[in-house]
């Protein structure tokens, strides 16, 4: 299982230096702040220890709650954030042409 | 009964994990172009839920309204934050979301310290990953609070050091909290060396992030991401999940690749940026008014020169953005446009506060993601360009990178702005730059100066421009 487990750790360390190195330095924010987001995903061992134990104390169990709120945190801010840069970044074509006739009638 | 137990199988938990970082690796491939990073982001979501979902199927599922409440707690402190921050204060955000992504990944190494009453319960390589965890998330929360507290403003951006003794504390403290995980992973199960342990990591996060200025923050933020990034990996080892070990590790890998890019486009070893006390600490060894005398220009000559060029290059620095003027400048570049100047923008690799930040103020603003080049592709085109204009920038265009041996920048890739038929920059006042140095472009004979708020001068030079483009149409 150790081994297995290492295996993929050391497959997904190359699969992800070799996705990450063909995006464009545009972008190098929103992948940030959505890789950010994907570490969330430590969520799951917050509700992984909560759900599969009753046998939680209660200081045991507000830590859980906390880690769980700061995964979501980490989660839904990283996601949403990331969708409204990358929103910005949708090529425009409607504003472009637009843009064109505007300053023409700009002096006055 | 067949369905509900096929649900909760753990097979069936297994392939959905696969289904969920598959995802997420097609998602972040999708960031490859600006076209498709919409939708990857959210198929990299989609794959977060089915993780979520995968782990609450199981036959019985004990606190599950706890868990359900640490999410809604969690969603709407998220939502209103990820809604208003404004795309200059990106920077602290993720920051912010990154610290406690890794306080998650520590509060969890601690109850399962707690919960198995010490690690002497469990197998060795399992204590190893989870003290692992518990430190990196620990130096990563503290850390990263810090970054936000500098970005933000609430703690000083500059660096801030105790001189040498520095590095011999986060020496011990680095050595304090690793003795503390080899007792615990030898079978101590005191709970205050636990403790101890989470607040000698997190002091070590602290006292490493306070000396590092303002302008070395795009690689401060890509370390602690990276560092979040492996302690939910070793979680994942931990706990025994491959989405975790998986989505953990690609973001290790990720965090490592900004930083190696940051440090490289600064020319300067992780190492030194961590040491810290770069800037600010009176390097400014090199002044003694290098000779020559700078050409103060007006609004109106500026406006002149830039309607009668065929192309002009925008050079953004974060100076742009403190003073908020990416819509200023974005109106006068569209008159140009209309005009027929070609505008183009010259973006350094550290010109923000993290890895691609004047790319998202720059697209905020309506740049066409088209117009920002990237360094290297641009520094050809300097010489055949009419009007290169710094706008809140210095270092990373100042000549001395390339041929002063003295220089404290000297190596560091800069964007050959000297090379332009003219030079315009846009400076609140002739003070250095972040790293305290002369710059010899400011004396340029090419160069003329338009001193003033970088926002009140490009309206200024935008209203001359509307003037200038009036009088020629008379049709």
């Amino acid at each position: 299982m150790l081994v297995t487990n290492l295996a993929i750790l050391v497959l997904a360390g190359f699969v992800g230096f070799a996705v990450i190195s063909k995006v464009p330095a545009t972008l190098h924010t929103p992948l940030m702040s959505g890789t950010n987001a994907i570490h969330g995903i430590v969520i799951v061992g917050g509700m992984l220890l909560l759900v599969t134990s009753e046998a939680h104390g209660a200081l045991s169990k507000s830590l859980l709650v906390v880690a769980v709120a700061f995964g979501t945190i980490n989660v839904v801010g990283g996601f949403l954030v990331t969708d409204r840069m990358l929103e910005m970044f949708k090529a425009k074509p409607a504003p472009a042409p637009a843009s064109n006739p505007a300053p023409k009638d700009t002096p006055a | 009964m067949i369905v509900a137990s096929a649900l909760t199988d753990t097979n069936t938990r297994e392939l959905l994990a696969i289904a969920s970082f598959a995802l997420f690796i097609y998602g972040l491939s999708g960031m490859t172009s600006p076209k498709t990073a919409v939708r990857g982001n959210r198929l990299a979501a989609v794959g977060m839920a089915i993780a979520i979902v995968a782990t609450l199927l199981r036959p019985s599922i004990g606190n599950i309204w706890l868990a359900l409440l640490g999410v809604a707690l969690g969603t709407a402190i998220a939502i209103p934050a990820a809604r208003t921050v404004k795309m200059t204060q990106m920077p602290q955000m993720v920051a912010l979301f990154n610290g406690v992504g890794g306080g998650a990944v520590a509060l969890i190494a601690y109850v399962e310290f707690r919960s198995t009453g010490g690690f002497h319960t469990v197998a060795t390589n399992v204590a190893v990953f989870s003290a692992f965890a518990a430190i990196i998330g620990s130096i990563s929360f503290w850390g990263s609070l810090v970054a936000f507290a500098k970005l933000q403003e609430l703690l000083p951006g500059r660096p801030l050091t105790i001189g040498r003794m520095q590095t011999l504390l986060n020496a011990t403290l680095a050595a304090l909290a690793v003795a503390g995980a080899a007792a615990i992973v030898a079978g101590s199960h005191s709970e205050p060396l636990f403790v101890a342990m989470l607040a000698a990591a997190g002091i070590l996060g602290v006292l490493t992030v306070t000396p590092i200025g303002g302008a070395d923050m795009p690689v401060v933020i890509s370390i602690l991401n990276a560092l979040t990034g492996l302690s939910a990996a070793a979680t994942g080892l931990a706990l025994n999940n491959t989405s975790l070990i998986v989505a953990g590790m690609i973001v290790g890998a990720s965090g490592t690749f900004l930083t190696r890019a940051m440090a490289a486009a600064m020319n300067r070893s992780i190492l030194s940026i961590i040491a810290g006390g770069f800037g600010g600490s009176g390097q400014s060894a090199a002044a003694g008014g290098s000779g020559g005398s700078v050409r103060a220009t007006s609004p109106a000559d500026v406006a002149i020169q830039l309607a009668y060029a065929t192309q002009v290059v925008i050079v953004p620095g974060y100076g742009l953005a403190a003073s908020q003027a990416q819509y200023a400048m974005r109106e006068m570049t569209k008159l140009l446009e209309a005009n027929g100047v070609q505008v183009k923008y010259a973006i350094h690799p550290v010109a923000g506060r993290m890895p691609g930040h004047m790319n998202v103020l720059l697209a905020e603003a309506d740049v066409p993601y088209e117009q920002l080049v990237e360094m290297n592709d641009i520094n050809p085109e300097f010489p055949r360009t009419d009007v290169a204009v710094l706008i809140g920038a210095n270092d990373v265009a100042n000549p001395d990178a390339r041929t002063n041996h003295q220089s404290p920048l000297f190596g560091m890739p800069i964007l050959d702005v000297d090379q332009a038929r003219s030079i315009i920059v846009l400076k609140r006042s002739m003070r250095p730059g972040y790293a305290g140095v002369d710059n010899p472009l400011f004396t340029n004979p090419r160069t003329s100066m338009l001193f003033g708020d970088a926002k009140q001068s490009l309206a200024a030079v935008t209203a001359e421009l509307k003037l200038l483009v009036a009088t020629p149409t008379p049709a």
